[in-house]
């Protein structure tokens, strides 16, 4: 049975090894934080920072720094924009994000653009787009799981005042929580582990791993500590069968080089996240206008 | 430089910007600012599908950013808007990972649809894009005033029998034929730029809804004219232009937004 689910050589492999690992790092940091970007509305926030940070990428390549240092910057630094054109009011927030989202994604057409001209990278845009786990440079490695636990402290420090201010700012601010501060370290900390996290498996699943797992926790748990909990569960049980159907999919038709990891893992956690409408019990209709998301994740 | 191929460039650009100016307007007003960032951005995965198949990219595009309306409307009815477009985002550019994985040489044309081609509009590839931008208008035209009401006023919308998820869900899908027309020719990104800078800036000069329509369109075909004159004479992509103009005009609009304001507040102590 094993045999068939585990294709031969999957244990032995050390590009597997490493996916494995920094599939569960950023699955982890990436529920965590996903659970308080859920709550607070900032889905789009989230996804943006990981598209900008890639520009970052883009960015470093042609000045010809560590990539690295690219992508912190850049999503570090839009997190700072986002958070002084005015992403803390419920409602120029979406606005503001979209307005630095075009200019970065602008700069990042002019990044691959003389990026192209100096050497012949078209699918450089591919890449930075999608990443792979399977093509990880194991010296960054590091400073992955570094940023990442500094996103975790960031945000399990703040937990109690990031939920107040999320579900009743006015509440947070009588009861003296700096709301705004504790929203722009929020922010930033968030800049921090997309970027990195969409360094290491690209803009796509990094979003997909920050919203899914988080989103589908909430819907059926009550409380942000379980919701944390199944969030992390989600996020590494769909990274981890996403990398082992990615490997045994190397023989698959039609191409027979493999089907991509995003694919599986967006599909798994999509999946699931469909799921919890399947059950009655979860099924209760959200309003949208509710300042909270599904359930109410009252900070406990 | 209005010659051949570049007359080409300068209708269809025009059209773009009249297309997107509108259909931003409201992506604003309603905060559906990922929406109009998804839905063009995902249905690239939808061309490379059809191209595997070996259909028309159009039809691939259309049917992706069809698809993507209906799922972020369908998911949006139950959970957070947010989370149901992010969601149903992912879902498409999975697939599409998955369908560039098997046809192998697409990564170049992944490129071409996600930065845009405006300098290589094909003649018989103008009409469709007027046409659809004609459709599109029309479309908003028609039901202008519900849409207005329940994108400002939802509450009362519904309460005088405007459906705010049918609204929703028509919006999109005005979107999602907006884009399945123009994102092979100036790029996912561009749309993208084009809809949020211009119509942002409109917003927050002033807020009559007529005349930050008109001036939505007005600052996005300057956006577009200046990109094309610039990007004609340094080489330098299109996308880049608009996306950096889109930025400057929203604070100029915000900074005149707020030194107006400040006017009024001394005007009124006075």
């Amino acid at each position: 049975m094993l045999k068939y689910l585990f294709e031969p050589g999957f244990f032995s492999s050390g590009p597997v090894h490493t996916a494995v690992g920094v599939g569960a790092v950023v699955a982890i940091t990436s529920a965590v934080v996903g659970v308080f970007t859920v709550t607070r509305g900032q889905s789009f926030a989230g996804h943006s920072l990981s598209d900008i940070a890639t520009t970052g990428g883009s960015a470093a390549f042609l000045a010809g720094v560590n990539q690295f240092w690219g992508y912190l910057a850049f999503g570090a630094g839009a997190a700072a924009f986002m958070e002084m054109t005015g992403v803390q009011r419920r409602r120029g927030r979406d606005v503001a994000t979209g307005v630095v989202l075009g200019s970065a994604l602008g700069l990042a057409a002019l990044f691959l653009y003389l990026g192209t001209l100096r050497s012949s990278t078209t699918g450089a845009s591919f890449t930075i787009l999608f990443g792979s786990v399977f093509v990880l440079t194991p010296s960054t490695v590091p400073a992955l799981i570094a940023s990442a636990l500094l996103a975790l402290a960031v945000a399990l420090l703040l937990a109690r005042m990031l939920l107040l201010s999320s579900l009743s700012p006015d509440i947070a601010a009588a009861r003296g929580v700096p709301v705004r501060a504790v929203g722009a370290a929020y922010l930033m900390a968030l800049g921090v582990s997309v970027a990195l996290s969409a360094m290491v498996i690209g803009a796509v699943l990094s979003t997909a791993l920050l919203i899914g797992p988080a989103a589908t926790a909430l819907r059926v748990t009550k409380g942000p500590v379980r919701a944390v909990a199944v969030a992390a569960a989600i996020g590494v049980a769909a990274t981890w069968l996403g990398i082992v159907l990615a490997y045994d999919s190397y023989y698959w038709p039609p191409a027979r080089h493999g089907w991509p990891v995003s694919f599986f893992v967006v599909t798994l956690i999509v999946g699931g996240y469909l799921l919890t409408y399947a059950h009655p019990r979860w099924r209760r209709p959200a309003r949208r206008d509710e300042p909270d998301p599904e359930h109410a994740c009252s900070p406990a | 430089m209005f010659t051949g191929l570049m007359l080409n460039t300068w209708i269809t650009a025009t059209a773009v910007a009249v297309i997107a100016g509108v259909t931003g307007f409201f992506a604003v007003l309603r905060g559906s600012s990922f929406a109009a960032h998804a839905i063009p951005n995902g249905a690239f995965a939808g061309a490379a599908g059809a191209s595997l198949l070996g259909l028309n990219p159009f039809a691939g595009l259309a049917a992706f950013s069809v698809a993507g309306a209906l799922g972020i409307a369908g998911l949006g009815r139950r959970a957070r808007h947010d989370v149901a477009t992010a969601l149903t985002f992912v879902m498409m550019l999975g697939l599409g990972a998955l369908f560039v994985s098997w046809s192998t040489e697409y990564a170049q044309q992944a490129y071409s649809l996600l930065f845009g081609e405006v300098f290589g509009v094909a003649a018989d590839e103008v009409l469709p894009i007027v046409a659809l931008g004609a459709a599109s208008i029309a479309a908003i035209a028609v039901m202008f005033r519900p849409l207005m009401l329940s994108s400002a006023l939802p509450e009362v919308a519904e309460a005088r029998g405007v459906s705010a998820r049918r609204m929703e869900l028509a919006f999109l899908l005005v979107m999602a034929l907006a884009t399945s027309m123009t994102v092979p020719v100036v790029g996912a990104l561009l749309m993208f730029s084009l809809m949020i800078g211009p119509a942002a800036a409109a917003r927050s000069v002033t807020a009559r809804p007529l005349a930050a329509i008109g001036l939505a369109v007005g600052i996005a075909l300057v956006t577009v004219w200046t990109g094309i004159v610039a990007s004609y004479q340094t080489n330098w992509p299109l996308g880049f232009f608009v996306g950096v103009l889109g930025g400057v005009f929203f604070l100029f609009g915000r900074a005149y937004g707020a030194g107006r304001r400040r006017m009024a507040v001394r005007t009124a102590a006075a």
